[in-house]
């Protein structure tokens, strides 16, 4: 048999070749050391220190609300534990003028980005208040049909374009909604003008309960955004310096005029899909939970601190205190709220 | 005044509006260089620029995604669905995010979009081109559905869809294009959404239809006239939400009607007309209200269009039943 000729085009070499380049960046490792100099976006003791105070502030807001939903006391609920540097260190880059589009999970983001925690819990027990961001607050209210974000950051962050102001529109999306025709459209569209958005996708490994496997014959999700042809990354979602730096990137490229960036964050969810009945020893195993909780952005996070001398038990416990204070205030807000009436709902159809 | 026809009159609509509120953006499939597959948008790209007039990339989802994103932003957004049959490739961003946009955000955000699209049947396109799709958009609380029949119609309604503070569709039937030129005025002026015409008036019997039909219906209504029949038509020009006032009025006036429309009988605005008369002036009715339009099937391949489509022969037939119920 002759010898195959060589081919002027490989179209698996060439696949294989892309996929290939997609290393997950990574600077802080589990044991919470930087083993990635080059890459460490230098952040202040100050700076390192409020992050750490989000993330801890954000997992017991997720503990509280767990509970208070399982008590009948909040409605609908998508628990974000294992996801704090997917969330909060992506949208520590942001500035207040920035724009966000979230996903029905994004709700720690659109607190730290103005939104009141008792608003929060009134759109979460489905009353319509909450869903109305106060003015200055650039949020859109989580968004429920997967995908659908995705273009319209794309319409939003041509609009700051067209405006002329130094800002960005930033979204998330989960591993599933990949998926969608509307992921595409987002990103594309955003790449064909050139529009200043960032376009995150929190792949928790699961989209309830379908494998992240069962989404694409695609090696990592980030290598969508090459068939867009924008900057795509894939990121350790469970490290927040890592997701911090690439998302400051990927900022600075869109105000610069450099267009939008798609990210993958590669992290997990500790807990079911949303309180609704999920249940997800049907789809994981404990051992699989086992082994993320090691990666947990928190521990790591905790010992780089403590390294540095800037974070204590004592700081952590305060800031568990403030947390659970603010959320119980919060409640008892969101309980006194007027009850909703008719004629509130007739005059915004 | 110039004569126009309806082509030309919606390209100054949109004209009108871009030189009236430096907000609002035209935006589709070829609408910018190429002026639009049917020169709807002809010369506006050159006059406002491609900051305001502009190419988008071919998909009909992101057109709305841009739309939602760009009002969002404080623009009023013009987006062209190049073939209303392209809808359902859309769907979500009109029927569950922008007609919602309003209610979801509690009133904090609202999206002042026109959706411009041609559509129905008589000119021989292919597939999913010609099919009359308001009954799905109609379905939907919170969008509001303008069909205008006429030049004149067409710029007033474009000019207040635009002005609109809520999404409006504005379907434009493509056998209306160029049919035929009146009288349009060069200055902006608009027609109230939700207002239907009476464009004939007469004592035996109401006619009510939208689109092209009200040709066809004026055409059976003279006819009809020969034959010692006062046949009224009524121009609904907004088929969501329907002008309630102006159809019982009309009823109570000559006790008998009929609803003319293009596309198939079920589940369309036909049967919404024939609903709100029966609920609200059925002692005023001295026959039952029949409906004309196409059979429950889908649009036919372009040799079938002319058999398939209501014309004034199946007006008048239906018609004088009512007429002589």
């Amino acid at each position: 048999m002759a010898a195959k000729k060589d081919k002027q085009f490989d179209p698996v070499k060439t696949l294989h070749e892309i996929e290939d380049k997609f290393e997950m960046v990574q600077i802080l490792n589990e044991e919470g050391e930087i083993v990635n100099k080059d890459m460490d976006p230098q952040l202040s003791d100050e700076e390192l220190v409020e992050l750490m105070t989000r993330m801890v502030y954000t997992r017991i807001l997720d503990q509280r609300s767990i509970s208070l939903n399982r008590q009948g006391r909040l409605g609908f609920y998508a628990p974000t534990a294992g996801q704090e540097a997917s969330q909060l260190a992506s949208h520590f880059a942001l500035e207040k003028e920035d724009f966000i589009l979230p996903g029905y999970r994004d709700v720690p983001q659109m607190i730290w980005h103005g939104l009141p925690l008792t608003m929060a819990f009134l759109w979460s027990r489905g009353h319509y208040e909450g869903s109305i961001i106060p003015e200055g607050v650039n949020v859109f209210p989580p968004q429920i049909i997967i995908g659908a974000q995705y273009i319209q950051a794309a319409g939003v962050a041509m609009g700051m374009q067209k405006r002329g102001q130094k800002s960005v529109a930033m979204t998330y999306t989960g591993d599933g909604g990949t998926s969608q025709g509307d992921f595409y459209e987002g990103i594309n569209f955003a790449g064909a003008y050139r529009s200043p958005a960032i376009f995150v996708i929190q792949n928790n490994q699961y989209a309830i309960s379908t494998p992240r496997d069962v989404q694409t014959s695609g090696k990592t999700l980030a290598q969508k955004g090459i068939a867009a042809g924008i900057p795509s990354v894939l990121v350790d979602g469970m490290d927040p310096l890592a997701v911090y730096a690439v998302t400051r990137d990927a900022r600075e490229r869109a105000v610069n005029g450099e267009g939008p960036t798609v990210i993958e964050t590669y992290c997990y969810r500790y807990g079911p899909h949303t309180m609704a009945g999920d249940d997800p020893t049907r789809y994981r195993t404990s051992e699989t939970d086992n082994e993320w909780e090691k990666r947990d952005p928190l521990i790591r996070f905790r010992k780089y601190l403590e390294a540095k001398g800037i974070w204590s038990e004592a700081q952590e416990e305060a800031i568990i205190e403030r947390a659970t204070e603010e959320i119980r205030e919060a409640i008892k807000a969101a309980d006194a709220a007027p009850k909703q009436k008719v004629s509130d709902f007739i005059k915004i159809m | 005044m110039a004569q126009m026809t309806m082509i030309q009159a919606i390209t100054d609509a949109m004209r009108s509006e871009l030189n009236n509120d430096e907000n609002v953006l035209v935006f589709g499939e070829d609408v910018g260089n190429n002026g639009g597959v049917f020169r709807a948008t002809e010369g506006l790209q050159k006059e406002f620029g491609e900051d305001r007039v502009f190419d988008t990339p071919l998909g009909e989802s992101g057109i709305g995604g841009l739309a939602i994103g760009l009002s969002l932003t404080g623009f009023r957004p013009v987006m062209e669905i190049q073939f209303f049959g392209f809808v359902y490739e859309v769907m979500d961003s009109i029927s569950g995010q922008l007609a919602r946009m309003q209610f979801r955000s509690g009133g904090r955000y609202n999206a002042p979009v026109t959706i411009r699209a041609p559509f129905g049947g008589g000119v021989a396109t292919p597939e999913m081109h010609a099919d009359s799709l308001e009954g799905l958009m109609a379905a939907q609380p919170g969008l509001t559905v303008v069909i205008p029949s006429t030049p004149y119609d067409a710029k007033g309604l474009l000019i207040s869809a635009i002005r609109d503070e809520n999404p409006v569709v504005f379907l434009e039937h493509m056998k209306l294009y160029r049919s035929f030129r009146e009288e349009v005025p060069e200055e902006a002026y608009t027609i109230p959404l939700g207002k239907a015409e009476v464009k004939r008036e007469g004592s035996d019997l109401s006619i009510f239809t939208y689109g092209a039909m009200v040709h066809e219906s004026l055409k059976a209504a003279e006819e009809m006239e020969k034959e010692g029949y006062s046949v009224e038509v009524v121009d609904l020009r907004t088929v969501h939400p329907l002008d309630i006032e102006t159809i019982i009025e009309s009823v109570e006036k000559t006790n008998r009607a009929i609803v003319v429309q293009e596309a198939q009988k079920q589940a369309g605005i036909a049967a919404n007309v024939v609903t709100e008369i029966t609920e609200r002036a059925i002692l005023s009715l001295e026959a039952p209200v029949l409906r004309v339009t196409a059979p429950d099937t889908i649009y036919p391949y372009a040799q079938g269009e002319k058999a398939w489509l209501p014309d004034a022969k199946d007006i008048m037939e239906t018609a004088k039943k009512v007429l002589t119920f």
